[in-house]
Order: structure tokens, then C-alpha cells, then sequence
């Protein structure tokens, strides 16, 4: 076998190689989306933020448009403080909200911005003042478990 | 015409040994194999070391090659020691050293051709076309250039035999060690081998060891012979001094004695104790 | 036997077993050493690449298309009876490119590039050529071991890819065309459920670490076995057990340090 002809065959080779990986990253991963883009960082501190992870999406009419840096807890208020990577492309007025929602009915939970009416955007290192917990299966059941005693309590109350 | 001997002085028939190997002990954990062994090997004569299976002697070509080092003694090569040399400085000496082994140890993915020219690649900095030359002149001189494209799956054993002394004095090195050249070869292969070792003896003025058991091949064309049992030397001189011998180990070994001071029998009981016959 | 002599012959053993562990960390660590004198040749290295990458193409990638295909059948199966049949893609890529890519490619690697070494690192040794070319001033570590160790170290990556790429694609075949999976949503859900560098990422670095843990175990083995016949069928067995088992425990470690927090 020839010299010339064995690195043909193995530069052949490397490159079948390459575009295998690169498939892989392109139409089977995320690559192409979002990943690269600079962002600016947001806070915004919440009650109750469920099973909210780091590197969870952070939508706005359900495009997403950045990500969740980091969670932490405030032992002063004792609060969640969500980081929120922002992609620079996209600018929130001051006065809007963020919830904390669930993907489908038992999905992950990620971070959902309605974007409020103030002529300012709200800039990097500021916080989003408007927020709203998620909302807790156990919570849920219980608030309508007491809700149902307390209905039967008033019936009984009104029945006497 | 040598290529490597650019610092080497002309060559003399001086007093001094090209190999000397001191008072060398060397054995594996359980199995003693040399014990204080000596000797010197003079510059340009062909020297035969023989004995049977066992006694040690391709163990001294390993020696002579730092292949191995001994528990004891010393091994000088042109005056450097090879047993206690660092990579580097024992490289420098292997590369004045050629070495036949037994089935050739020819590189089996490499052509003929390529296995000569081996040692030229890597230890020279010759362009493509001048070593083609020497890789020729090199098969020329052992007969097989026609044979310079075939791989070695193709060529028989006696071949390869040929072409790995080819590649063996590529570089034209000052002492040749032959490990077993004759065994298992047909009279005419032996015939082209002892003569083949004879003349480039003398044609490039190299020392050449051989290692062997063939007596009469041996006798017909080396200059001085060694004759080692048990890891010893038990005997040495010129063929003509060790024919005429009356040692009983030399003489048995010589005349191919089946019985003598190495015993026929492998230690039993009497046989008429095995086979239950009462004496 | 008393326990005074059952006692040395543990200890005899464990050292030995020691004594065998060290030669071959030493082995390994020539290996890596002398990987960058034999980057100086590197027709040396592509030549075993040839050897070693392309000639196991055709069963990596014949073996990834088929468990690609069987993926995805029995991956429908069982997805279509919760109503997930759309998370095929998903499914059949994360599968792939996770574990079975990575592993199968190695167990793979280990039987034909593997074994080849063994056998003709030990035939070598055994026709004396490693201490004909010693005895010609070439370090064969340097000429022989070092390229063959690259070359398995740089192909291993390229062929886990391809494994996990035609698998997917024969998931696809299947899947899409055959079966009647919705073609979007088996490429979209994949998209946004396999991460780049958690992924497949992590799966070309176990096809790494897997593929430095095969060669190193087909070279030593090789290197290692009994100059004749018997020993160097034996050690190419050898080979296929250890690289193997080797490769499945590092699997189990290095799932479990990058694939333990969600």
C-alpha cells in the first residue's frame, strides 16, 4: 500500500469522523440555538421557587429567551434569589413579572416573563420586582382540602 | 567503506580486544547461567563459541548487546562498558554492532528491500537514491537482489537468513554476531552460509562471533573457537588444537559421542528396579 | 496448610499482583512519554490509524445502524404505550449518544482493533523482531508501541461518533419512514433535549478514556505475553476479557460523575 494512498484513506477517515461529531452536535443537540449569544444578568427573588434548577429556560410568550444562572437563598428575607441570564437581544420593561411555571402538567419548571408597560428596560444587575411563586402540588391539595372543611364547616354553621 | 567510522582510528591488528567480557555472572531467579566467565575476542578474526543447548552461549551475544546486563562482572566494548551505559551511550555503541539472529527477526510488514534499508533510515541521514545503492550493493553481496521487492512472507527460511545479514551489515559494522546461522539448513544453504560469513570477514576486516553447535561447519572457517558447558568455558584454541584434544568433554562434543561425560541416561532408578524385577 | 504458610502465600500473592500493577503503570507511562518523540514521524501514526480506524469502519458503522434500528423499535413499543411515540428521537439519540455509542464502539474496538495489536505485538516479540530492532539502536517503543497507542487514543472518538450518528440516522429510517413517528417532532425533541457539551460531549470523552483504557491493555498484553504460539492466542483473549471488563467499570465511574445531577 502506498504512502500517498494509506493518509488519503486516513484523511478519509478523520473526516467522516468530524462530520459524525458534527451531526451530533448540530441536528441532534442544541448547538445551533441559543447557547453562544451574550447575555446580561437579572435577579428576582421569589417565596417558593418548586423544583426550579440552574440552566432551567427562561421564556416570554413561550420563546425562550435566556437562562437561569444561579439559585440562592437569602437568609435575611428568607428568600429564593434567581439569576437570570438575559440574551442581550431582548430588553424587559422595569415594571414586568416573572413566574415561576410548570412545562405540560407535571413537567420541569422553568421561569415565565410578562413583560410589563414602563418606558424603562430594566438593566444588568437590577432585580424584576413583580414575582409569583410556583405553585406547590402538596400546597394546592391542602389549600383545597381545608377549603372543602371549611365549606362543610359554613354549611353546617348556616344548616343551624 | 565504512559509513559510521568517521572518529575511528585505521584499523590495526592491535593487541587490545574489541569485545572483553570480565569475570561475568548471569542467571535468572532459580537458574544459574554464566558464572565468572572471561574472555577476550580479538579485532577482525572470526571466533566460534560453541556447546550444547543450554550452556549458555546466546545468553553472551545478549550480554555483548546490553540486552541483558549480569548480576557480576564487567563487558567492555572498544574499551566502553556495555553494562552499565546509559541509553544513549549504549544506542551509540549497538549502532557499531550487527547482529544475525536465528530466523532472521526480520520485520514481517516491511519488504525485503525495506528491511535492509531499516538501519540506513533510521540512523542515517542518506537521501532515497543513495540508499538505494548501499541496500543493493548489500543484496548483491549475499545474492538475493533480485529478490529486493518480494515481502517476506514470500521468501523461504534460508532467505531470510540472508537477507537479515544483509541488514545486519548495512552499516557496516566492526563486529558481527551470528546466532545460530546453520541450524536447520540444507547442505547447499549451509555451504552459501559459511561462505558468505568467511568473506565478509575478511572483506571488511569486522570481528564475527558465532554462536553454534555445528562442529564441522564451525571448524571449516573460524580462526579461534570457544567451547562453554554448564555456563563455563571448558576449553578453547584453533579448530586444529581442539580436534586433537584429549579432554573427554571436548572430545565427546567434537566427535559427537553419544555417551561420555554428558550421560545418555536422564537420572532414573535402575531399570530393573522399575520394571519389578527382583536382582 | 497452617496459617503461617497460607498467610505468606497471600502476601506472596498480593505483592505480586502489586509488582504486576506497577510494571504496567510503568508501561503506560513510557507509552505517554514516548507519544510525543513519535509525533515526530507521523506517517508512523497514520499508517496504524489506517490499521486500526479505517479497517474497523465498516463494523462500527454496520453495528451502530443496527442498534439503531432495534432502538427504535423497541423504543416505539414501549413509548407508544404512554402516547410519548414523539420522544422517539429523543429517546434513540440520548441512548446512543450517552452510553451505547461509547460502550458498544469500545467492546467493539477491544475485539478486532484490539485484538489485532495483541497478536501482532506479540508475534513480534515472538520472531525476536522487538530485539533485533533494540539491537539496531530503535527504541520500539518509540516506533512500534507509541504510534499504535495514538492511533487507538485519536480513532476511538471519531468511531464512537459515527456509531452513535448512523445509529441515529437508522433510528430515523425506521422511525420516520417506516413506522410513522412525526418527523418534526423526532428531530426537535432530541434537539432540545440533548445538550452539546452534557451529552456529547461526555460521549466522546468516554469514548476517550475508553479508548486509551483498550489500547493500553491490547499493547501491554501483547507486549507482555510468552513468546510463542499458545501465548499469543492467549493473550489476545486476554485482551478481549480484560479491555472489556475494563471498559464496563469505567462506564459505571464515569456515568456516575457526569450523569448523577440532573
Amino acid at each position: 500500500m502506498g504512502k500517498k494512498q494509506t493518509e488519503i484513506l486516513v484523511g478519509g477517515f478523520v473526516v467522516l469522523g468530524m462530520l459524525a461529531i458534527l451531526f451530533l452536535a448540530l441536528k441532534s443537540a442544541n448547538l445551533a440555538s441559543f447557547s453562544f449569544n451574550s447575555t446580561y444578568r437579572v435577579l428576582a427573588r421569589f417565596d417558593e421557587i418548586g423544583g426550579l434548577k440552574v440552566q432551567a429556560p427562561v421564556k416570554s410568550a413561550g420563546v425562550t429567551v435566556g437562562r437561569i444562572a444561579d439559585i440562592s437563598f437569602d437568609n435575611k428575607t428568607f428568600q429564593a434569589v434567581v439569576s437570570l441570564d438575559i440574551d442581550r437581544h431582548y430588553a424587559f420593561p422595569t415594571d414586568s413579572s416573572a413566574k415561576v411555571l410548570t412545562a405540560g402538567l407535571l413537567g420541569d419548571k422553568y421561569v415565565g416573563i410578562e413583560a410589563g408597560g414602563d418606558d424603562k428596560n430594566i438593566q444588568a444587575g437590577e432585580s424584576i420586582k413583580m414575582t409569583q411563586s410556583a405553585i406547590v402540588l402538596e400546597n394546592l391539595i391542602g389549600q383545597f382540602l381545608y377549603n372543602k372543611a371549611g365549606d362543610a364547616g359554613k354549611d353546617g354553621a348556616a344548616k343551624k | 567503506m565504512s559509513l559510521l567510522q568517521a572518529q575511528r582510528s585505521p584499523v590495526a591488528q592491535t593487541d587490545d580486544p574489541l569485545v572483553s567480557i570480565q569475570d561475568v555472572t548471569f542467571g535468572y531467579d532459580s537458574r544459574v547461567v554464566l558464572s565468572h566467565v572471561s574472555l577476550d575476542f580479538a579485532r577482525g578474526k572470526l571466533i566460534a563459541i560453541m556447546g550444547s543447548s543450554g550452556c549458555g552461549k546466546t545468553t553472551l551475544l545478549r550480554l555483548i548487546g546490553g540486552v541483558v546486563t549480569p548480576q557480576s562482572g564487567r563487558i567492555l566494548f572498544s574499551g566502553a562498558t556495555v553494562d552499565t551505559a546509559d541509553r544513549a551511550a549504549l544506542y551509540a555503541l549497538r549502532r557499531r554492532m550487527g547482529m544475525l539472529f536465528q530466523f532472521g527477526a526480520l520485520f514481517t510488514d516491511l519488504t525485503v528491500y525495506d528491511n535492509v534499508a531499516f538501519p540506513l533510515r533510521e540512523h542515517t541521514a542518506l537521501g532515497e537514491a543513495m540508499i538505494r545503492d548501499i541496500v543493493l550493493m548489500k543484496l548483491d553481496s549475499v545474492g538475493l537482489r533480485g529478490a529486493a521487492a518480494l515481502g517476506i512472507a514470500q521468501i523461504s527460511g534460508g532467505m531470510a537468513r540472508r537477507v537479515a545479514l544483509a541488514r545486519a551489515v548495512a552499516l557496516d559494522p566492526e563486529i558481527i554476531m551470528y546466532d545460530e546461522p546453520f541450524t536447520g539448513l540444507d547442505p547447499i544453504s549451509l555451504g552459501v552460509t559459511a561462505n558468505l560469513i568467511r568473506r565478509l570477514n575478511d572483506a571488511t576486516g569486522a570481528t564475527s562471533l558465532i554462536v553454534s553447535h555445528d562442529v564441522e561447519e564451525c571448524f571449516q572457517i573460524c580462526d579461534y573457537a570457544y567451547l562453554m558447558s554448564a555456563g563455563r568455558v571448558i576449553a578453547h584454541g584453533t579448530p586444529k588444537d581442539l580436534a586433537a584434544s584429549e579432554e573427554p568433554e571436548v572430545r565427546q562434543f567434537i566427535r559427537g559421542e553419544p555417551d561420555g561425560p554428558v550421560k545418555f541416561h536422564y537420572p532414573a532408578a535402575p531399570i530393573a528396579q522399575e520394571l519389578g524385577i527382583s536382582p | 496448610m497452617n496459617p503461617a504458610d497460607l498467610a505468606a502465600a497471600v502476601g506472596r500473592a498480593v505483592i505480586g499482583q502489586l509488582a504486576g500493577l506497577g510494571h504496567a503503570a510503568i508501561f503506560f507511562a513510557d507509552l505517554v512519554r514516548h507519544m510525543f518523540s513519535s509525533l515526530r514521524r507521523p506517517y508512523l501514526t497514520v499508517a496504524q490509524i489506517h490499521a486500526i480506524g479505517n479497517r474497523s469502519l465498516v463494523i462500527i458503522a454496520a453495528s451502530g445502524a443496527a442498534v439503531g434500528l432495534v432502538l427504535a423499535l423497541q423504543g416505539y413499543l414501549t413509548l407508544s404505550r404512554y402516547g410519548q411515540a414523539e420522544s422517539l428521537g429523543l429517546l434513540v439519540a440520548l441512548a446512543l449518544v450517552r452510553e451505547l455509542g461509547p460502550v458498544i464502539t469500545a467492546l467493539l474496538y477491544a475485539g478486532r482493533a484490539g485484538t489485532s495489536l495483541t497478536a501482532e505485538i506479540g508475534l513480534m516479540k515472538a520472531g525476536e523482531q522487538l530485539v533485533a530492532m533494540e539491537m539496531m539502536a530503535v527504541d520500539p517503543r518509540v516506533r512500534v508501541l507509541a504510534p499504535r497507542f495514538l492511533a487507538g487514543v485519536f480513532a476511538m472518538p471519531l468511531l464512537g461518533a459515527v456509531f452513535s450518528a448512523v445509529g441515529i440516522l437508522a433510528a430515523y429510517i425506521v422511525g420516520v419512514w417506516m413506522i410513522g413517528v412525526d418527523e418534526g417532532q423526532f428531530w426537535s425533541q432530541m434537539q432540545n433535549g440533548v445538550d452539546v457539551v452534557k451529552d456529547v460531549g461526555n460521549g466522546i470523552i468516554k469514548t476517550l478514556v475508553f479508548g486509551i483504557a483498550s489500547t493500553f491493555i491490547a499493547l501491554y498484553v501483547g507486549y507482555e505475553s510468552k513468546a510463542t504460539p499458545e501465548g499469543v492466542a492467549l493473550a489476545t483473549t486476554r485482551t478481549v476479557v480484560i479491555s472489556s471488563l475494563s471498559v464496563l467499570f469505567l462506564d459505571f465511574i464515569l456515568t456516575a460523575l457526569m450523569f448523577s445531577s440532573p
